[in-house]
């Protein structure tokens, strides 16, 4: 099974009505990465999970997962993934521990293996001492980590995780992140993420999809995404801006041209390997570079060059998650 | 996974829910006592029914199979909030089959159901109305069990075509009210109109309620062989329909 992908998705496509939540989906992802789904709400993002998950059908289209069809083998798919759901899925008239041994207990997990392995999983997550609690005393934070040790639970090989730390504070997310990275590497979990959080996509993901109505628009690691824009941006102080403005238009060198207050804005292709030549034309022309800097594509960029739109953060998801189920404090 | 160790795993947590909600259970209780002790009681010394017991002998049997029947019904209304807090897509994510996730709740509603309905039976005796004798007490117990099967199936199988834990009891009580009036609970159908007859005739409490007071004190329009007949059907039918509507549900 390993010679094959975690996942592989065949022109996936789920309606709503009229409405194609997913359009015609068909992505590889591997075996040991980290991979993202990054869209703002709505783009369909746990709509796909959903039915990798096998709890919602596709309207055409399938999909394998480790190597099962969501469709035709539900049963072989629900055994080999864990999934945190975007929404609270806990029992809150149980205990952490409870939960977590429900979850055992439904996974065929035998009494001694449960006993282990909860106390393992609570220690990852640092509920060790909170465990015997009920969860409707646990904070949202709290309550997020309880529900990836639970996903974690019966060892699965492919962990699902729909927007893992929405709503939580910078600080648990961090925690958070720390924690995925850290089972990807000693679990060998294969993780796939959905997020509408840039710097979580960048940061965590080897590979990140942009989804944006229903459709994947690329697909590649963070870092290939940035360079494929060819959006680098030198900004150049020299003594001369109005010649250098005139000389630079000319340039093969540089795409486009901006003054920005007394200094030159060039867009570039590489900027790293532009730069020197850059200021080799400068010297030519008996000119004199003062400063130079450079600045890279962020994600952010990749996502407004692909969708046309900013992400943002905000929307009906936290609206939710917030309204329903009370504080989502850490 | 097996079938056993999942049924039992969902059973386990209707009961902790059932012992955590303390309240509940007194309140499930205190309310058909009520009933009993002041009612009953009061009906008792102002007329006698036609064969010469007690209203409070002929009304008890009727009044464990409400408690019944309500808190069978009732039971469903735990996989409303397990799609309201999510829970539910926990269970159906794990790798088992619906089918067993469903016997599971039933069995844990039944159990609830029979609790209740065992109290009850204590509080019919506190006030002077048992069963005689131990083969008595069994058969109470076997159409307890029945009537519970029958209308917890009934509850999940309304559950899983309803979203909303709130409007739940009032579609609950919509349908119990009539089903309980026209039992034979508070008064005897051998002396009410024809088309009261002819509606009870198709009520399948009717049947559950003729079967428990039969088996308490002696006195039933129909062979108890009749009553457990029918409501072993309608039980049968119910499991059936509403595993097939919980094999359905969607979250
Ligand atoms: N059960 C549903 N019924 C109707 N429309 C739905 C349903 N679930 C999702 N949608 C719609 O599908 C689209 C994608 O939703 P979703 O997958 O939740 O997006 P995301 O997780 O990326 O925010 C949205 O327009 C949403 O309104
Ligand atoms: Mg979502």
């Amino acid at each position: 099974m390993n010679n094959g992908y975690a996942i592989e998705t065949d022109r996936i496509t789920r309606k709503f009505g009229e409405l194609v939540a997913v359009d015609n989906i068909s992505i590889k992802i591997k075996y040991g990465e980290i991979f993202g789904l990054l869209g703002p709400n709505g783009a369909g993002k746990t709509t796909l999970t959903h039915m990798l998950c096998t709890i919602l059908c596709p309207t055409s289209g399938t999909a394998r997962v480790a190597g099962h069809d969501i469709c035709s083998e539900p049963d072989e798919v629900r055994s080999s993934i864990g999934i945190v759901f975007q929404e609270p899925s806990l029992d809150n008239n149980l205990t952490g521990r409870e939960n977590l041994d429900f979850h055992g207990r439904m996974y065929g997990m035998t009494s001694e293996q449960r006993k282990a392995r909860i106390e393992e999983v609570l220690s990852i997550v640092g509920l060790s001492n909170r465990a015997d609690s009920l969860v409707k005393t646990y904070s949202g934070g709290m309550k997020r980590r309880l529900e990836i040790a639970r996903g974690l639970m019966h060892r699965p090989k492919i962990l699902f995780l729909d927007e893992p730390t929405l709503g939580l504070d910078a600080q648990t997310r961090r925690v958070v992140w720390e924690q995925i990275e850290k089972l990807n590497k000693t679990e060998k979990i294969t993780v796939v993420l959905t997020t509408h959080y840039i710097e979580e996509a960048d940061y965590l993901c080897d590979r990140v999809g942009i989804i944006d109505m229903g459709r994947i628009v690329a697909l590649d690691t963070p870092q290939a995404l940035k360079d494929k824009l060819e959006g680098d941006v030198v900004y150049l102080k020299v003594d001369d801006v109005k010649k250098f403005l005139r000389i630079f238009q000319k340039s093969p060198l540089v795409k486009g041209v901006k003054v920005t207050g007394d200094s030159l804005q060039l867009q570039v292709g590489n900027g790293s390997k532009t730069i020197p030549r850059i200021i080799e034309t400068v010297r030519r022309n008996g000119g004199q570079v003062q400063e130079v800097s450079l600045k890279r594509p962020s994600l952010e960029d990749v996502f407004i060059n692909y969708t046309g739109k900013a992400i943002r953060d905000e929307g009906p998801d936290v609206a939710s998650r917030f309204g329903m189920h009370g504080h989502w404090r850490r | 996974m097996s079938a056993t160790q999942v049924i039992y795993t969902l059973w386990l947590r209707e009961m902790k829910w059932f012992l955590r909600g303390k309240t509940r259970i007194i309140q499930s209780v205190v309310q058909p006592f009520l009933w009993l002790a002041i009612i009953g009681i009061g009906m008792s010394s102002a007329f006698k029914l036609p064969g010469g017991q007690s209203y409070l002998q002929f009304m008890a049997p009727g009044i464990i199979g409400m408690t019944l029947i309500f808190s069978s019904i009732m039971s469903g209304v735990s996989v409303l909030w397990d799609k309201q807090f999510g829970f539910l897509k926990e269970i159906l994510v794990a790798p088992v089959a619906r089918t067993h996730i469903m016997l599971g709740k039933a069995l844990g509603g039944v159990t609830t159901s029979l609790l209740q309905g065992l109290l009850l039976l204590i509080a019919a005796a506190l006030v002077g109305v048992w069963p005689p004798t131990i083969l008595a007490l069994a058969q109470v117990m076997v159409f307890m069990i029945f009537i519970s099967l029958a209308f917890v199936s009934l509850g999940l199988a309304f559950a899983s075509k309803m979203t909303d834990p709130v409007a739940f009891p009032l579609v609950a009580n919509f349908l119990v009210m009539p089903l309980f009036f026209l039992s034979g609970a508070l008064f005897p159908l051998a002396t009410a109109p024809d088309w009261m007859k002819a509606i009870a005739y198709v009520n399948p409490l009717r049947y559950g309620v003729d079967g428990l007071r039969g088996a308490i004190i002696g006195l039933s329009d129909l062979p108890l062989w009749v009553d457990f007949g029918v409501l072993l059907v309608f039980s049968t039918a119910m499991i059936l329909i509403g595993g097939y509507l919980f094999r359905k549900t969607s979250i």
